[in-house]
């Protein structure tokens, strides 16, 4: 079944087309990465998805029900969560109320402040923070930050998880404990979405990949059919 | 079992001391002289101004300005409607009307960020001042307007009743799940608004809340005043003054505020009597300094000597 789709999806900046005619789809239970050069679209993509964004043309589908046009939280409550490239924990507050405010107001049926603290409990002891669970967020590392990212938005209870970059700026023990991690959301039942720059993770954990390039499609596939494919190693690989 | 153990250990103090304090202000008007309960007034009301300004703009992060035009949409209320209706409603038609005008601005204006926010409320209080002018100028053909006095004790009992309210509003706020919803707007906006809080909606209504007692104590207190015009009504002080004395108390705590409402309102007081043609001046050299060497305000200063007595060796980290 299709999770996710789009079709024609673009958006201008200016004269730039940062994203242009991309059409995509995402199956239950894949792990789909979006690869592609720098500036290649791959976050406006997440923005345009997760409505951070309007669309200027296209239509984008989550379940077969046309989500163009709706807010971000709708798009949250709908079960279609996010990280972001560039962290955006609530630095202040305890890693604790970041994923209980995931509980809270993410879900599409309200929960109760004692169950959100328990999900939210659960969820910081699946990511491996239970131990930082009263430090402020600000005072994490990079590698728990972005844990804590992904931990509130599975805490809005997504069928679809948006991760972008999971794994850069990470030391290599770090990375692979990662991408375990995100073998894990799958295992859960989560279908997930990625951006990825680390090629070692994208290529081991992806069913399928899709790769932008100036905003437009150049290729889908399987690891082996990207890894092997001409334009791709052209415009992305090198050489 | 739990509720128990709460109440006695981190309410039970500050409880009573307010239950005390309450049950001096509500008998004072037996005893203490006319000049003490207007005074009081005169202190309720700036408390008011401050703790609901404190009440979107402290967690928030978005800097409002907009105080003078919801109080001066009171102090008018009060002067159309005072001598048509009773004292109660006229107060709480302030109010609403005050909400009125930020459901009204928050829609329109609350996508503004940082700076942009702040100086289009505070051209909000400058319009309304000059829209009103020009209205009475040309189409009333009046300047200013009477307003019906009430006796001090009830103005009194009435500003203690809304700042009672607001009290416990601002409370319920705080320890709420709405209250962290806001704090997350504060913290990071976007990321509150993909973690599936209507970040617009929550503003606009906190920002209507704050409103509702700003009018409703420009309502009663224009009472007071019995004589207003545009610019005694949306004087830009009573949007500054919240922010000043807000900053002086710090924002951390809910008694911050208070507190630095309580010591402006008085100091204000104080020094208007004594040296009425330098307070200005003495007024705005205690602010500097206070700023400069008080950055949390009160509340940072009770902060830091608690934690300096609680333990010597961990102190100043």
């Amino acid at each position: 079944m299709r999770v996710l789709e789009g079709e024609r999806v673009t958006r201008y900046f200016g004269g730039l087309a940062a994203v242009s005619n991309v059409d995509f789809h995402v199956d239950q239970g894949e792990i789909v990465g979006l690869i592609g050069p720098n500036g290649a679209g791959k976050t406006t993509l997440f923005n345009l998805i997760s409505a951070a964004i309007a669309l200027k043309s296209g239509v984008i589908r989550f379940k077969g029900e046309n989500i163009t046009g709706l807010k971000p939280h709708q798009i949250c409550r709908m079960g279609v969560a996010r990280t972001f490239q560039s962290i955006k924990v609530f630095a202040n507050m305890p890693v604790i109320e970041n994923v209980r405010l995931g509980s809270l107001f993410g879900t599409s049926s309200s929960m109760s402040p004692v169950d959100a603290t328990r999900e939210a409990t659960g969820l910081l002891e699946f990511v491996g923070l239970s131990t930082v669970r009263g430090t402020p967020a600000k005072d994490l590392t990079l590698a728990n930050q972005k844990r804590l990212e992904v931990a509130r938005a599975l805490a809005t209870k997504p069928e679809l998880l948006l991760i972008d970059e999971l794994m850069a700026g990470l030391n290599p023990t770090e990375v692979a404990q990662a991408m375990e991690l995100v073998t894990r959301i799958r295992d859960k039942g989560i279908t997930i979405f990625m951006v990825e720059h680390v090629m070692k993770a994208i290529m081991s954990i992806c069913n399928r990949i899709m790769v932008l390039h100036h905003g437009e499609k150049i290729a889908e596939g399987t690891p082996q059919e990207i890894a092997t494919s001409r334009k791709v190693i052209e415009v992305y690989l090198g050489e | 079992m739990n509720i128990t153990t709460f109440i006695s250990k981190r309410t039970l103090v500050p409880g009573l001391i307010t239950l005390i304090l309450l049950l001096l202000l509500v008998t004072s008007p037996l005893y203490a002289p006319a000049y003490t309960l207007i005074l009081l007034t005169v202190i309720f009301m700036y408390i008011i101004l401050t703790v609901s300004w404190v009440i979107f703009s402290g967690p928030t992060g978005y800097m409002s300005l907009a105080p003078a035009a919801f109080f001066g949409v009171g102090i008018y209320t009060a002067a159309i409607l005072g001598s048509k209706l009773p004292l109660l409603i006229v107060v709480c038609i302030g109010g609403l009307f005050s909400v009125c005008l930020a459901l009204l601005v928050g829609a329109l204006t609350l996508r503004l960020r940082g700076i942009y926010f702040a100086i289009f409320t505070f051209g909000l209080v400058m319009l309304i001042a000059h829209l009103l002018l020009f209205w009475e100028l040309h189409v009333t053909g009046t300047r200013g307007r009477f307003v019906i006095a009430v006796d001090h004790t009830t103005v009194y009992y009435v500003m203690l009743g809304i700042l009672v309210i607001l009290l416990l509003t601002a409370l319920f706020i705080r320890h709420s799940k709405f209250g962290l919803a806001l704090q997350s707007i504060g913290e990071n906006e976007d990321a509150a608004a993909h973690t599936g809080i209507n970040v617009t909606l929550v503003k606009v209504i906190t920002f209507a809340i704050s409103a509702f007692f700003i009018g409703a104590a420009g309502a009663i207190m224009a009472t007071r005043w019995t004589y207003i015009d545009p610019f005694i009504a949306f004087n830009p002080l009573f949007s500054f003054m919240p922010v000043l004395m807000a900053i002086f108390g710090g924002m951390g705590q809910l008694y911050g505020p208070i507190i630095g409402a309580v010591i402006f309102a008085y100091l204000e007081e104080f020094l208007i009597t004594r040296f009425p043609y330098y307070y200005m001046l003495i007024f705005g050299v205690i602010l500097v300094f206070a700023i400069l060497y008080m950055p949390n305000g009160i509340v940072g200063l009770i902060q830091k000597w608690r934690k300096g007595g609680q333990a010597g060796e961990d102190a100043g980290t």
